[in-house]
């Protein structure tokens, strides 16, 4: 589904909770993101970003069920890309999740999904969808270095 | 492709050269899965080629991690061998890549191996 409203242009999709969603949500948004001019470079950090944010919504978030849906929407303006995935599970806080960097967390075998999305977008925000659901909104800037 | 894996010996080294994608799936399951029969089956010296990789996430970064810490507590080593940028951006942003013995060249990786 896709929307042209203004100078910002929507395309949104819901998908199934499942690891081929998140090849689906990565093309989806590269697709769009090299559309707007994008360089190969910040691609990869898009894509990386989004791969991310699409496997906490479907193995931590929805946890693989069948009766819930990632909904993706990507967004194109004028000077940025931004993109929102939200799953409907029940949620997690932002605040708990351990420094992958600490000396402690160094040799930890996971806990750096966040922590990438935040090095390789401009912008991360996190907010509780009621009544379920955590929903992530990343934002790259074009031009920005 | 998701992922190729093959394991070959350099004297008393195990090289498992690695291309395409490591990402949650079938790309860090199998690699999972290969460094764990290496072990079973006694190989202490493992030299990962990851030259070939075009793609790793979190998932993957964590089965390199997790293989390091695991070949350590056997009392063997494992080392990383031909990173691309990509993947040694990765590991400097994460703090892992001093964690890592790294070597671009495979006779001096295979030297390094005490």
């Amino acid at each position: 589904m896709g929307k042209k409203t203004g100078e910002v242009q929507t395309v949104d999709q819901f998908l199934d909770s499942t690891l081929e969603s998140v090849d689906s949500a990565e093309d989806l948004v590269l697709d769009v993101a090299q559309k707007a001019g994008f360089p190969e470079e910040d691609l990869h950090k898009i894509g990386m970003a989004v791969r991310e944010s699409m496997v906490n919504a479907v193995v931590h978030g929805n946890q693989y069920s069948a009766h819930k849906k990632v909904h993706v929407s990507v967004s194109k303006g004028p000077d940025r890309l931004t993109v929102t995935i939200a799953d409907q599970g029940k949620g997690f806080d932002l605040g708990t999740v351990p420094d992958p960097l600490a000396d402690t967390n160094i040799l930890r075998h996971s806990g750096r999904g966040m922590f990438l999305i935040r090095a390789f977008m401009d912008e991360l925000q996190v907010r509780r969808l009621s009544p379920l659901g955590t929903e992530v909104t990343l934002t790259k800037y074009l031009g920005r270095k | 492709m998701s992922v190729k894996l093959s394991t070959r010996q350099v004297g008393d080294v195990s090289v498992l050269d690695v291309a395409g994608r490591i990402t949650l799936g079938e790309g860090s399951s199998a690699l999972r899965d290969t460094l764990r029969d290496l072990m079973s089956k006694g190989h202490k010296k493992i030299l990962l080629n990851l030259g070939e990789v075009s793609y790793i996430d979190s998932s993957g970064i964590g089965e390199l991690v997790s293989g390091f810490t695991t070949v350590a507590n056997q009392g063997g080593q494992l080392k990383l061998l031909g990173l691309t940028k990509r993947v040694k951006d990765l590991l400097q942003i994460t703090k892992l890549y001093t964690v890592f013995d790294v070597h671009d060249d495979e006779a001096s990786a295979v030297r390094a191996f005490s």
